[in-house]
């Protein structure tokens, strides 16, 4: 299949974002200039999510076998490149004050990215290994990148070297998975698993089946496989935690949710059962681990384990019910889950800087009356990680039961319920922390606070996460309409 | 239009209390009250506006999620325009007691008060169910910093038990109405949220009696009773006089509501199956929340178990289902709301003056603030049921309705009257008659009320006289709205009954 001036065309996304690369190489390479690399990142990424907005009412093809452009990729490519621009807003001001080189933390984002796009648009193996590697490799350097610092406190070298085992055993087991596939398929395509009766034997398939999904589980840090997670967060410099925590595990969860539902992975019950299993246990182990700890950074990584199961719930839904409903839901809390968590993380960033990080929940003791305005933003995004009305997070919950109540999923919904209630307590307990005075009630001053920017993309969060809380039907029309191309 | 603006009143006069804060610390209390104000004069406008036949006092019905079928919609009959009414006037009460107590960080306290009766407000007239949820929801964020902020020692454990008590049974209903939009969508190919729309499904399915129980369990969370009631006690305890006033007077009645409203008529023959169970908890809530607020010593406390005794009233009469009993479930709501609320502010005012809820410290106040000690002996009365005033029609009305449906329950519940009188008056006996005992705590500060004080407990306690001695008018406002409710789940049975 040759690729024409038109495919290219579709193609625009990843070529701008490429290039944007390129060119941050180039300009490092001739002057270093910090600013000039963060603007041409930010730039590039703003360019690529634009022109993605413009293409998304007109495209659906497939391009090339390993990447497909319809209305969903690209509704997520946009997703990603904004959550990336403000990622690398808040790491301007947090990596100002790094003692090393700290152009090429723009060079590993812009990369990253590129992965994240080809993860959410391809419909092929091949694809995904691509784009996942691509991502990973970025990955691996953005945690370890103040290695070299003498002020950093992250214990980023030791988070790095985790993290890149793990995902390559991780990854072994997707290869793992994807070779038995092939040998029963002859094809590296999802919908290759279309047709049950071209395979030669179910416990092939269910064993291939269940290795390709234990690696992505892995990445999405479901339990079992979550492990890494909390010390991973913990031990990387915000920004590239906060990446891992949004970008990393939105893209993921789209090539989980194309998997299974173009494959019919969940015709095997056996397959049904393990991901309600990993369903319960990833809910009640992030909200009851998450109740111990006194860092901020673990509590939001124990309580990303719990959301990832919260969406498994809807992907469990999708393959019983008729309709689009549960994958609308699926979409509706990722857009929900990566607002939100950039929302904290962005709260934490702005008060944080590379040799200062503010993790300990008692650094934000008093925050409501020492920084009002961040304190406000903060409390609304965790209420909206706890599901409390007139946030985006309980319209994502809401949709999330809606797709259980569809397909009678109620041992999986009760445990929903049992986990946001346990949940409940760790977010607000992070909450009555900031209401409650501090000993000194003076002003919060950190460099990230006088930053119009970084203040300005916080802003930007907030107002989302009401708006599409409070009135979501623009954005659940469009849901529903790209929910189609699944 | 009436009730967007009432509503919306609020939201903004709370945004405006905050602001106003930056110029000067007194100006929120001001604001605040002017809001409530505007809110009374918009309700009594409501409660006077003309209307035919069944028509609804006012509505409004907008798109909001068309994808879901959900709407924006509101509108007030009689049973909500008492609420609101209700809702209104505490308000302003509540504002009189906050107003010299609540010193610090006054902006953020009016907001947080405004924000929950806009809630509370919106729960008494939302006839969508997913608004109803939404408003359900959006009055316990601004009720928990209430209490987390201006409570008392132990308030964060009460502020979290509050929360996740509420919010977790809020998802079990949550669930329960979702299960009903989707019957409507398998019979009738679309979601819908409309309480009328959902009122009318006919058959729902060996899940009816599940759902119901979400909303039960909801509900009677919030009412509350035994035995989803721990939690009200250190609410109650620890929050300042103004959030429980809010909390007693209008919080409590959104769960009562509830169960007039929603529970019962959605599920009309689930609920009949149910009525025995629901009575037999409604008569343990009354007599053994008796019998544990007798055995308090902090007077706060000791308020609150006897809240959770009267509301068990109201259980029993709703679940009687006849108009009697209804009506009596009604009146019990409002004249409870008016003496809980005085009692709790009397209590509050006491803790105020002399720093403790500790009756072994307390004794002979007579002597000292004869005022006070008048009052809480009438807000005392009130409560324990003296004909005449608003709490004896009410609990009357109610035992009477329930006889008809189920004899010894009601029996059973009657002997709460006695409890609750001897209870009334030890208190009054321990507290106020006796050797004053000004060595057990600060007395600097001991004074009797003022004029401001007067004033507010003045007209609650009009209110309550004007229950007990003319209750036609109340019931004729609410007879309508209630009558409706029982036609339609006649005819729903009577439909089940032919299928």
């Amino acid at each position: 299949m040759n690729l024409t001036f038109n495919d290219l065309f579709l193609l625009l996304p990843l070529i701008i974002l490429t290039s944007s690369v390129v060119l941050v190489m180039i300009s490092v390479g001739v002057r270093r200039n910090y600013i000039v690399a963060a603007g041409i990142t930010g730039c590039g990424l703003l360019l690529a999510a634009i022109i993605s907005v413009i293409m998304l009412p007109y495209t659906n093809q497939q391009v090339s076998p390993l990447l497909i452009i319809d209305q969903y990729s690209l509704f997520f490519t946009v997703v990603i490149c904004f959550a990336a621009m403000f990622i690398a807003i808040f790491s301007f001001n947090y990596l100002a004050d790094l003692d090393d080189q700290k152009e090429e933390y723009y060079l590993l984002l812009g990369i990253a990215t590129i992965g994240s796009v080809v993860m959410v648009s391809t419909n092929h193996f091949a694809g995904v290994v691509l784009g996942l590697e691509t991502l990973s490799m970025s990955l691996y350097g953005m945690i370890a990148y103040p290695v070299r610092s003498k002020e950093s406190t992250n214990h980023s070298l030791e988070a790095s070297i985790k993290y890149l085992v793990l995902s390559a055993a991780a990854s072994a087991l997707m290869l793992f998975g994807m070779a038995l596939i092939y040998t029963q398929t002859g094809s590296l395509a999802f919908s290759s698993l279309t047709n049950i009766e071209s395979v030669i034997s179910d416990n092939y398939t269910i064993a291939a089946l269940l290795l390709f999904s234990a690696g992505i589980f892995f990445k999405l840090s479901l339990a079992p496989f979550h492990i890494w997670t909390p010390d991973v967060y913990e031990g990387s410099p915000l920004p590239s935690a906060t990446y891992l925590a949004t970008v990393g595990k939105v893209a993921m969860f789209v090539v989980l949710l194309r998997f299974v539902e173009i494959s019919h992975a969940l015709s095997f019950e056996s397959v049904v059962t393990v991901f309600s299993l990993i369903a319960i246990v990833s809910i009640m182990i992030g909200n009851l681990l998450a109740l111990m700890q006194d860092n901020l950074k673990r509590i939001l990584a124990y309580s990303s384990i719990a959301h990832m199961g919260y969406l498994l719930i809807a992907v469990i839904a999708s393959f019983f019910a008729n309709g689009t409903v549960s994958i609308e839901a699926v979409t509706f809390y990722l857009l929900a889950y990566i607002t939100m968590t950039l929302g904290a993380f962005g709260v934490v960033s702005i008060v944080s800087t590379s040799r200062n990080e503010l993790g300990g929940i008692s650094d934000y003791q008093g925050l409501f009356w020492r920084a009002p305005w961040l304190a406000a933003v903060f409390t609304a995004m965790l209420l909206s990680l706890a599901g409390i009305p007139l946030t985006v997070g309980f319209i994502g919950k809401f949709y999330v039961f809606l797709a259980g109540v569809e397909s009678n999923l109620w041992i999986l919904l009760s445990v929903l319920i049992v986990g946001s209630g346990i949940g409940l307590y760790y977010y607000l307990r992070i909450v009555y922390r900031m209401l409650t005075p501090a000993s000194k009630e003076e002003a919060l001053v950190s460099p990230g606070m006088e930053d119009l920017s970084s203040q300005g993309v916080l802003a930007i969060l907030f107002v989302l996460l009401i708006v599409l809380g409070v009135y979501p039907a623009p954005i659940m029309a469009i849901i529903e309409t790209i929910s189609v191309y699944i | 239009m009436i009730l967007v603006s009432l509503i919306g009143l609020l939201f903004i006069g709370g945004v405006a209390a905050w602001i106003s804060e930056r110029f000067d610390p007194r100006y929120p209390r001001v604001v605040a009250l002017v809001a409530m104000l505007l809110a009374m004069v918009l309700v009594l406008a409501l409660l006077n506006s003309v209307t035919v036949g069944n028509q609804p006092l006012a509505s409004i019905n907008a798109s909001w999620m068309p994808r879901f079928g959900i709407s924006f919609f509101l509108a007030a009959d009689g049973l909500s325009g008492l609420l609101l009414l209700l809702t209104v006037f505490l308000g302003i009460v509540a504002i009189g007691s906050a107003w010299d107590e609540i010193t610090e960080r006054s902006g953020f306290f009016y907001f947080n008060l405004l924000w929950t009766l806009a809630g509370v407000l919106g729960v008494f007239v939302a006839l969508d169910l997913f608004l109803f949820f939404f408003f359900w929801e959006v009055m316990l964020i601004p009720m928990y910093f209430i209490i987390a902020i201006w409570g008392h020692e132990s308030k964060n454990y009460a502020a979290m038990k509050f929360f996740i008590f509420t919010q977790v049974t809020g998802m079990l209903m949550l669930v329960a109405i979702i299960v009903l939009a989707y019957f409507h969508y398998n019979q009738f190919g679309v979601f819908s949220f409309n309480y009328y729309d959902l009122l009318n499904l006919e058959t729902k399915g060996s899940l009816e009696i599940w759902i119901m129980l979400g909303f039960f369990v909801a509900f009677t969370t919030k009412l509350p009773s035994v035995p989803f009631h721990s939690w009200l006690p250190d609410a109650h305890s620890q929050a300042p006089t103004a959030g429980s006033v809010i909390l007693a007077g209008v919080l409590l009645k959104t769960g009562a509501y509830g169960l007039i409203r929603f529970a019962v008529p959605l599920f009309p023959e689930a609920s009949m199956d149910f009525a025995p169970v629901a009575m037999t908890l409604a008569a343990v809530s009354i007599l053994y929340c008796a019998k544990v607020a007798f055995a308090q010593t902090d007077i706060k406390r000791l308020i609150a178990y006897t809240s959770v005794s009267h509301m068990g009233f109201v259980t029993l009469g709703v679940y009687a289902w006849n108009e009697l009993a209804l009506q009596g479930a009604v009146i019990t709501m409002l004249a409870h709301g008016l003496s809980a609320a005085a009692l709790f502010m009397l209590a509050g005012g006491l803790q105020h003056r002399i720093h403790t809820r500790n009756m072994e410290d307390m004794g002979g106040f007579w002597a000292k603030v004869p005022r006070m000690s008048a009052v809480a002996l009438f807000f005392s009365i009130a409560a324990l049921g003296m004909p005449g005033l608003g709490n004896f029609i009410g609990e009357f009305l109610a035992l009477l309705g329930a006889f008809q449906s189920n004899v010894p329950l009601t029996v059973l519940s009657a002997l709460g009257l006695i409890f609750a009188a001897v209870y009334s008056l030890w208190v009054i006996q321990k507290v106020f008659h006796g050797e004053y005992a000004g060595k057990n705590f600060d007395n600097r500060d001991f004074t009797d009320l003022n004029r401001r004080e007067m004033a507010y407990f003045g007209a609650m306690i009009i209110g309550l006289l004007w229950m007990g001695i003319y209750p036609q008018s109340f019931l004729d406002l609410s007879a309508g709205a209630l009558n409706d409710l029982l036609s339609n789940s006649e005819n729903l049975v009577a439909i089940m009954g032919e299928n």
